[in-house]
């Protein structure tokens, strides 16, 4: 096989053709674009991963991922303690706080309750869920985990663990999506929006 | 080697980074699994959600292969299980079961029928929380009977009287009357009463508890042992809310 780049590139194609959405072609495409932007874009690039793969913590309170612990929104006074929002990893945790609607505390659970993965209560965070919602001041717990089998099982599974709790335990809507057509859409989402429905004010 | 029909999804794994596998249980073909292209990305993902009603088609160049799956969504009954745990808990343990007890590629057309009409009851049925656990007894029986270890219900082991059969014998998986099983009742297994008449909306906690320990001694003992596999998790969940809920009722 003729030989066009030294293996530290290899190297390098090969780690970047692990990251999601790159393959082996566009892996090879970004690396030489990294190449080219040795200066502006390279260097800048490996001394921000080699500080963050240094610093990055999971936060003891909530499992969010930062370089300081607790995390910054753990540490961030002015979000409303009262009341935590339960996902299911980081990414949903970063989704829900990218859309600013949202100025409560979080906790990540780590994964979903899944048969066929063998994953139980124990593989979760659960008791830590449960030991911050029986503090004095929080009030609610929002179930934010996604609308299928296995996330909505772990809902019924937490709201049932936290009964005893005294707090108000919520769960995300299910039904219409923004801007979507009722033509569109599935029944089973159409089963839900309709047994969700509410007073139009 | 292809095939069509309906199926209904038993589970699917994330394969890759937008790739599933599949698991369906169809009626012509039985338990079986294949790849599904893009199966957990954004269009699909929600299609191959456990207890949804598919139309299948797999295909594969050589018969013994995985194959690759083409699925259009039929029906969902998710819409209105979803909301309530005990119908969520019951669906999951349904659909376990029968991927935890049927072999692959082993055509079992009445286990077919029956858990599409379970899952439907579940969806459908307000009347007794119970009764979904039930549903689950009767699929577990249909099961059973259908791998060849079926419970003979007709008359008593040791009498022959077809009546007041209230127990199973463990070993011969034949049903005594309270007459011939009193001295024995510690060691024989309980037969509830719903399975012995016709189908019944209202089947009280302890009933369907009792229905569930009777299924799941022969179901582990015939099949799973055998499979070197453990009781289905989602089962195990289920058979335990059931027992708290009746410990509350007591309470």
């Amino acid at each position: 096989m003729p030989r066009s780049h030294g293996s530290e590139i290899d190297t390098l194609i090969q780690l970047l053709a692990k990251l999601p959405g790159l393959g082996p072609r566009s892996a090879r495409r970004s690396a030489l674009q990294l190449l080219k932007k040795r200066d502006s874009v390279m260097v800048p690039l490996a001394n921000a991963l080699h500080d963050v793969a240094d610093s990055i913590e999971i936060c003891s309170e909530c499992g969010n991922l930062d370089t300081v612990n607790p995390c910054h929104i753990c540490g961030d006074i002015r979000r409303d303690q009262t009341t935590i929002c339960v996902v299911e990893d980081v990414a949903d945790l970063w989704a829900l706080d990218r859309s600013e609607t949202y100025r409560g505390i979080y906790q990540v659970l780590g994964g979903t309750l899944s048969a066929l993965d063998g994953v139980g209560p124990d593989d979760l965070n659960v008791e830590k869920l449960i030991s911050r919602a029986t503090q004095e001041d929080v009030t609610e717990v929002i179930l934010a985990l996604n609308a299928t089998v296995d996330g909505q099982t772990t809902s019924h599974y937490l709201a049932e663990r936290l009964e005893d709790a005294g707090v108000k335990v919520t769960a995300l809507a299910h039904g219409l999506p923004v801007g979507g057509e009722l033509d569109y859409l599935d029944d089973g989402t159409l089963a839900a929006a309709l047994r969700s429905r509410g007073v139009v004010t | 080697m292809e095939w069509q029909g309906d199926g209904i999804v038993l589970s699917s794994s994330k394969f890759g980074e937008t790739d599933a596998l599949l698991e369906v249980m169809s009626r012509e073909n039985g338990r079986h699994r294949g790849f599904v292209k893009g199966g957990s990305g954004k269009r699909l993902g929600p299609v191959l959600q456990a207890g949804n009603f598919l139309t299948l088609k797999w295909r594969s160049r050589i018969e013994e292969n995985l194959g690759r799956f083409t699925v259009e969504l039929d029906r969902s009954p998710l819409g209105l299980i979803m909301g309530d745990g005990l119908r969520l808990m019951t669906l999951s343990a349904m659909v376990s079961v029968v991927s935890a007890s049927l072999p692959e590629r082993e055509n079992h057309p009445a286990v077919y029928d029956s858990l599409k009409a379970m899952i439907e009851y579940v969806e459908r049925s307000d009347v007794d929380p119970a009764g979904w656990a039930a549903a689950l007894v009767r699929l577990e029986m249909g099961i059973l009977s259908d791998l060849g270890y079926g419970l003979d219900l007709s008359e008593c082991a040791a009498t022959g009287s077809d009546e007041d059969l209230v127990y199973v014998s463990p070993k011969s998986a034949r049903a005594v009357s309270r007459a011939a099983g009193r001295p024995y009742h510690d060691k024989l297994l309980t037969l509830p009463s719903f399975l012995m008449g016709p189908v019944v909306e209202e089947v009280g906690t302890r009933a369907a508890i009792e229905g569930l320990n009777l299924t799941g001694y022969f179901l582990e003992r015939q099949v799973w042992q055998v499979r070197h596999r453990t009781p289905p998790q989602a089962r195990e969940r289920l058979l335990s809310k059931l027992v708290s809920m009746a410990k509350k009722s007591v309470d």
